[in-house]
């Protein structure tokens, strides 16, 4: 999966690091072009994707346009839909046209030249339809464009309004008071918790970290440098593995049978979590629907405004699809026209990285918050704090060192042991990328 | 072990070998009452997750984690209408996948089983030992380790991503191959093939109508054998097969379970699914638990 010869390494160092772009992208896409102009008749594309609503976004494509037809494939999320496209870019057959693409996956994709530049296939506005941030995602900072974003997952705080009500609760806008109310509520309720610290999903904690100014991965020249051991993420862990300690949240993971009990009978009273939480509430806690309410996430100073992501992804075209212009076409008008994004928003729930559609494919309230009108309004003021952050090349090898060691410290419930957690990232992380042939700057 | 032999097996050498068993037994007619009780605990803790199912498999979503767990509900055909409406019926569309995956891929093995297992156990030639060696070694090597270079091999020639890809590599079966092998030496007597020659019978004739017959309830236990590890591999077509379509319901309800962190999982549909998809193995076991008269001890004495 990852690449072994120094030179390939090399290679795709350099396609990472916008010096070799050129060479790359001009022979993909010219390869594309003479494929697809010889072809003719009736293109198939397959697409690779678990996010919601895709099948209705394509079958309202496939309904306007009978000579580009899409398929659906569901794969399982994330991490096993990545290893089976690099494994089928391996073995050089078996990689669908179009993929489902997590921005924290990008690098990994492109180091493997499993994505194809459809720079010269894009519609030239379509730059213009999203955030800085969110563009640089897709281009790495590069020439190159490896696909079209198509939702984002900025993070905010989530909370049982009539419970914090029957507490008698202030909502925390500080991480502090985040922390006096965890505790407040233990003492009125022994049995409820305002939080937990999840060690199984490190996009959770890459985001608070990206809050706290965090940024893991960097381009130096022709090296890459690793920065999780920072005083931003030492603070996070830190702060975590206090309210861990004192008991005061809990340290069960999320997504377990256990933690959707406590959401539906309300000893878990807060999540903190991102824009596509209603979804997910409303799947796991339907009874709940109204209870809860969204505020911006605390901050670790007065007044601040900032936030992460977790989540969000892009859709890209894979380097063994044999029709990369029509696949491109698809996929700008899927996350770019009005039309597109908003079936994302309506049939899919997503949070759409389009910002001229936003207003219109959000007009209502999610159904799970029927009593905040203003849940879209707040969530566009809290999407323009999110933080800068640059993922690697191997963010799989950090995010499973953050699921050992991380799950070791919640275990132990040792504030020591969380910050301990990374350090151990960043060494695994380092020698990780050494070992693959990455030239790691300390 | 020592009820009768089904009536295809009128030939002396499992008799004889079930004969030398008896004696040790007659003495422990009456059970006893550890072995008994042991046995017991053994069934509950084996059988305890199939009743949780069952149980979970009736409630709501929102019942499923908030109601006692064993307590039964009345959602069973909710679930399974729900079920059988997720993206258009997909979850039937498994179940037919892994039908034919688990039923042709179990018929191929058991063919190529019967085949090889027979030529290694009754014929001399050179090489012999050192196929059945490899045959052995293939027996170690868990099917799984595989799968990568299935993959790799299959992509070469464009095959991934079919229903070949699946059905291929479940063909061949080394414990299959060593089952017959086995049984074929126990259950085939040399005399009888040998008679059959001499009657001017071909090889051909006397492998299908001869040793085949005698060969079937060891045959039978290849084919649930296999039946069952295909009809529960996960693997193998969660590597090879990228088109939902072609999934079999293991692959499926996996993707249920595992849509992101941004999607609930589908909980109640997959053990709705988990419950229906036992279903047919419960039946297939039902219905062919009169051949499952293996007397693999037999065959293993004599091997």
């Amino acid at each position: 999966m990852r690449l072994h010869s120094g030179i390939r390494a090399a290679v795709a160092l350099t396609a990472t690091a916008l010096l070799a772009t050129a060479c790359s992208s001009g022979g993909t896409s010219s390869e594309g072009e003479t494929g697809s102009t010889g072809s003719g008749g009736k293109v198939e594309l397959s697409f690779w994707t678990w996010a919601p609503g895709m099948e209705e976004v394509v079958a309202a494509w496939n309904a306007a346009h009978p000579d580009v037809q899409v398929t659906v494939n569901k794969q399982d999320g994330g991490d096993p839909a990545v290893t089976k496209l690099l494994t089928a870019i391996k073995a050089g057959s078996g990689a669908p046209d179009l993929m489902q693409t997590e921005y924290q996956k990008i690098p990994t994709l492109v180091s493997a030249d499993a994505l194809a530049d459809i720079k010269g296939d894009l519609p030239g506005d379509v730059q213009s339809h999203f955030a800085d941030g969110t563009w640089q995602a897709v281009t790495l900072g590069s020439d190159a464009v490896y696909g079209v974003p198509q939702d984002s997952g900025p993070m905010e705080f989530y909370y049982r309004a009539d419970l914090f009500e029957k507490y008698g609760l202030e909502v925390p806008t500080t991480w502090a008071q985040y922390a006096e109310v965890a505790a407040e509520l233990r003492e009125k309720d022994p049995k409820a918790y305002l939080g937990t610290f999840s060690a199984t999903d490190a996009g959770w904690f890459t985001g608070l970290a990206q809050q706290a100014g965090a940024s893991w991965w960097g381009i130096d020249g022709d090296a890459w440098t690793v920065d999780i051991d920072s005083a931003a993420t030492q603070k996070v862990a830190q702060y975590w593995g206090d309210l861990v300690e004192k008991g005061v949240i809990d340290n069960k993971p999320m997504y377990t049978p256990e933690w959707n009990a406590a959401l539906n009978d309300g000893t878990q009273i807060g999540w903190v979590s991102a824009i596509w939480a209603p979804g997910v509430l409303a799947g796991n806690a339907a009874d709940t629907a109204g209870k809860w309410k969204m505020a911006p996430l605390p901050q670790w100073e007065e007044g601040g405004q900032a936030t992460g992501n977790w989540g969000g992804s892009a859709t890209s075209v894979t380097s063994q699809s044999k029709h990369p212009k029509e696949a491109a076409e698809f996929i700008a008008w899927m996350n770019s026209s009005q039309e597109g994004v908003n079936i994302l928003a309506q049939e899919g729930g997503l949070y759409p990285a389009d910002i001229p559609g936003q207003a219109e494919a959000l007009s209502e309230p999610p159904a799970f918050f029927p009593e905040q009108d203003d849940f879209y309004t707040i969530a566009a003021q809290i999407a323009q704090t999110v933080q800068p952050f640059t993922y690697g090349p191997n963010v799989n090898v950090a995010y499973s060192a953050y699921n050992d060691e991380f799950g070791k410290a919640a275990e132990a419930k040792k504030a020591s042991a969380f910050t301990a957690a990374v350090t151990a990232m960043q060494t695994a992380t380092v020698d990780d990328l050494k070992n693959s042939g990455f030239t790691v700057k300390d | 072990m020592t009820t009768t032999t089904s009536p295809a097996l009128s030939v002396p050498v499992p008799h004889r070998a079930e004969r030398a068993v008896r004696p040790a037994r007659t003495h422990r007619e009456r059970p006893s009452l550890w072995g008994t009780l042991i046995l017991l605990v053994g069934a509950a803790y084996c059988l305890f997750p199939v009743l949780w199912v069952v149980m979970a498999s009736t409630k709501s979503a929102s019942e499923l984690f908030s109601t006692f767990t064993l307590a039964p509900s009345t959602h069973l055909p909710e679930n399974v209408v729900d079920l059988s409406q997720y993206r258009g019926g997909i979850y039937w569309r498994w179940m037919a996948n892994t039908a034919l995956y688990a039923g042709v891929g179990g018929l191929a093995s058991v063919v190529v089983s019967a085949m090889a297992g027979y030529g290694l156990a009754k014929f001399q030639f050179r090489g012999k030992k050192a196929v059945f060696n490899v045959i052995l070694a293939g027996v170690l090597v868990p099917g799984v380790v595989l799968a990568i270079p299935q993959y790799l091999l299959l992509a070469q020639v464009g095959l991934t991503n079919t229903y070949w890809s699946v059905l291929l590599p479940s063909v061949i079966s080394p414990y299959g191959i060593y089952l017959a092998r086995i049984y074929a030496a126990a259950s085939v007597p040399d005399d009888v093939l040998e008679a059959a020659r001499t009657d001017g019978a071909r090889e051909g004739r006397i492998f299908t109508s001869i040793a085949v017959p005698m060969m079937v309830p060891g045959l039978v236990t290849i084919f649930l054998f296999q039946f069952v590890a295909i009809w529960n591999n996960f693997m193998l077509p969660y590597i090879m097969l990228g088109d939902d379509r072609l999934f079999p319901i293991t692959v499926g309800l996996s993707g249920l379970l595992n849509q992101g962190a941004s999607q609930p999982a589908m909980y109640t549909s997959v053990i709705t699914g988990a419950l229906l998809s036992i279903v047919p193995l419960a039946a297939l076991f039902l219905t062919l638990q009169r051949f499952w008269q293996v007397d693999l001890a037999a065959g293993a004495v004599k091997a």
